[in-house]
């Protein structure tokens, strides 16, 4: 059966083996060559291969600790399950990406981010400890001390290392299901990146870009701050999602569409230039999670998320050549979302490292794959780097001039007899035999 | 806290069903093949606000053994409010086709078991005086069909054996409500094409509990199910022979 990732682009025909418990994943391991998948939300081909475990039926909670707020749960078991057990007992994630529907194993893998990464790190910096199976069928309990060098390789590992079956999470103390969110915004690049130093004491920060804006509009955006509310009221709105005929809705991703859209959301923004109000903790992390179909818009040829991350020295020169770049290639963006990224942390393939981060949703089309070459390369020279989570086109080369540490991973990997196990078209493609 | 006995508590409804139940804090008696995986299944549900979870792991195709078993849960719970029973195969039809001891083993999961069940679970609660049984059936019950006529004509017999039981307890005061599911997205299913008639064991488990809760007799799920068996049943079989659904 043909699978992909969220992105829908590249496609690969795979056999999927869903497991039901531990012996079944274990006989599974010692018989295939594999990568192991979680809900398949990350955008590129990291999650593809031909022989694929499907976590999705490990999804049991194992113990809720409701006093400490520790959870230990099957890798399968998604955000989105776990929010509606935690949160009324006032408890939520340190940490959460921009959609609910992945699950714990693939937050691990990808060692996700979120909004208040300038403050609280990664998804990893609160896992306590992993239960993974290994290439050899071993079963093994893997924390900061027992066994680090795996427990490094796994969390940001992107499932190279091993399958993690369970894993304990420290969660957070919350006394509201609400999220305070004001907006503010921005009329050019300098000043919307003065903006995420000058609210760092903000929880959650993230904002949106214009990336269609020219002339004295460049570098528009919209910076939404979030805390938590306070009002010790922890029922949450009832979460509903649809999916929509979004598909029919393609032809609509154009250039001038785009540009008029954005327009309207930055005016939207800015009739009242300061706007605080109360919203849905749903609402303020996980908005695209109400449709579930959403990345049917670029119909089915699929898109690219292009997430990159620059340190802070030159970044705004160095934003500025890269959106020209994408401007003088007749390409854009639809959507583009910019964040500051706080200190990186000890994982050997992490992502997040300190500096700006952006994301650009490109429909996918050969002039867009030529563009992304370039916009490597550049990516390259200003030292910084792609997020695995998000890539379906990055050169061998490209990755390990830019994952510093790829050579300790790799080690690892054929350390714990993962590297002829535990195998997707990303890890071929990036030269990680 | 009502005391729910689940039987073939690792299927993907049965799970679903249970995890409404925890959340009220219930008490639960599981029983299913897999040792393991009830194991989780039962930490899984006392994490989420079951009162008590037990679990009692047995081949249900030993009919033998269900009196033990029924007994053993009246014991462990001191008495059993709701029972469900979720367990089954989807039977192959091909391979029964070809295959006399397949179709039987079939008829033997699917029907025999459970009726061996309801039995004893009918002169339990018929002498208490109180109580909900509710079963699995399906709407390929309704009608035989060549596409899946074994699966099916095994859960017409759980139709007609409950419609009779419904009808034997109604003076005892209990209930029993035959639940007829059409197509359920599981996640073993989670990639296929799927139609506008699937839905989520979410939403099944939901109409479940529901209709337990309402002591119904018959429920279609999604109840658009209704309509459709009852217009697929009034095609004269003349027509219905030569026709392909």
């Amino acid at each position: 059966m043909k699978i992909h990732g969220w992105g829908r682009y590249p496609k690969i025909d795979a056999t999927l083996f869903y497991p039901k418990d531990q012996s079944e994943c274990i006989n599974y391991i010692k018989k295939n060559s594999f990568i192991p998948r979680g809900s398949g939300k990350s955008y590129g081909d990291s999650a593809n291969a031909e022989n694929v475990l499907q976590s999705l039926c490990l999804n049991q909670l194992i113990k809720f600790d409701k006093i400490n707020g520790v959870i230990i749960c099957q890798s399968g078991i998604t955000f989105r399950d776990l929010i509606s057990i935690i949160v009324p007992e006032g408890w939520f994630f340190h940490v959460t990406p921009g959609t609910s529907n992945i699950t714990i194993g693939g937050a691990v893998a990808a060692d996700v981010h979120g909004k208040n990464h300038h403050k609280k790190g990664s998804f990893s910096n609160y896992v306590l400890s992993i239960d993974m199976i290994l290439g050899s069928g071993d079963f093994v309990s893997v924390t900061r001390d027992n066994l680090p060098d795996l427990f490094y390789a796994t969390c940001g590992g992107m499932g190279l290392t091993g399958f993690i079956f369970s894993a304990t999470i420290q969660l957070k103390r919350i006394t509201s299901g609400k999220i305070f969110q004001s907006t503010k915004i921005f009329k050019s690049l300098e000043e919307i990146c003065e903006s995420f130093e000058k609210f760092s004491a903000a929880n959650y920060s993230v904002a949106w870009l214009d990336t269609l804006a020219t002339g004295k509009d460049f570098g528009r955006s919209v910076l939404f701050i979030g805390e938590h509310s306070d009002d010790e009221n922890l029922s949450m709105n009832k979460f509903k999602s649809l999916n929509l005929p979004i598909k029919l809705g393609s032809f609509m991703i154009n250039k001038h569409t785009m540009k008029i859209f954005n327009k309207i959301y930055y005016k939207k923004n800015s009739i009242n230039k300061e706007n605080k109000y109360l919203i849905d903790i749903n609402n303020f992390f996980y908005p695209l999670d109400t449709i579930k179909n959403w990345n049917l818009i670029y119909g089915n040829s699929g898109f690219i998320q292009y997430q990159f991350v620059i340190p802070k020295n030159n970044s705004v020169s160095n934003l500025k050549k890269i959106l020209k770049k994408i401007n003088d290639h007749n390409q854009f963006s639809t959507l583009a979302v910019l964040k500051l990224l706080g200190k990186s942390n000890d994982n050997y393939l992490s992502f997040p490292m300190e500096g700006l981060t952006l994301a650009l949703d490109f429909k996918l089309s050969n002039s867009i794959i030529k563009l992304i070459k370039f916009l490597d390369e550049m990516i390259v020279d200003m030292n910084g780097k792609i997020y695995l989570a998000k890539d379906a086109l990055m050169s061998e080369n490209t990755f390990k001039k830019t994952y510093s540490k790829w050579k300790k991973f790799q080690a690892v990997r054929i350390k714990y007899h993962a590297n002829d196990k535990f195998v997707s078209s990303q890890s071929k493609r990036l030269g990680l035999l | 806290m009502k005391k729910v006995l689940i039987i073939g508590a690792t299927s993907a409804i049965a799970q679903h069903c249970a995890q409404l139940w925890a959340r009220r804090g219930d008490e639960l008696y599981l029983v299913a093949r897999n040792q393991e995986l009830l194991k989780t299944i039962a930490s899984d549900l006392k994490a989420k606000g079951a009162a008590e979870t037990h679990i009692h792991h047995m081949d249900l195709n030993e009919i033998d053994n269900h009196f033990a078993m029924l007994k053993k849960a009246e014991e462990t719970l001191s008495d059993i409010d709701t029972v469900l029973i979720a367990h089954g195969t989807l039977s192959n039809q091909k391979i029964c086709e070809q295959s006399v001891v397949q179709t039987i083993a079939e008829m033997q999961t699917n029907a025999l078991s459970i009726i061996s069940l309801l039995t004893h679970i009918a002169n339990l609660f018929e002498i208490k005086r109180s109580g909900t049984i509710a079963v699995i059936s399906s709407v390929a019950g309704d009608r035989g069909r060549k596409s899946n006529y074994v699966y099916g004509s095994s859960k017409a017999m759980i139709t007609s054996f409950t419609s009779g039981l419904r009808q034997r307890l109604n003076k005892a005061n209990v209930a029993v409500v035959t639940i007829k599911p059409g197509f359920v997205n599981t996640p073993m299913t989670a990639t296929l094409k799927k139609g506008l008639l699937w839905v989520k064991p979410e939403f099944v488990s939901a109409k479940i509990v529901k209709a337990i809760d309402q002591r119904k007799d018959e429920v279609y799920i999604p109840s658009l199910w209704w309509l459709i068996m009852t217009i697929i049943k009034i095609i004269p079989e003349n027509i219905f022979k030569r026709i392909n659904i």
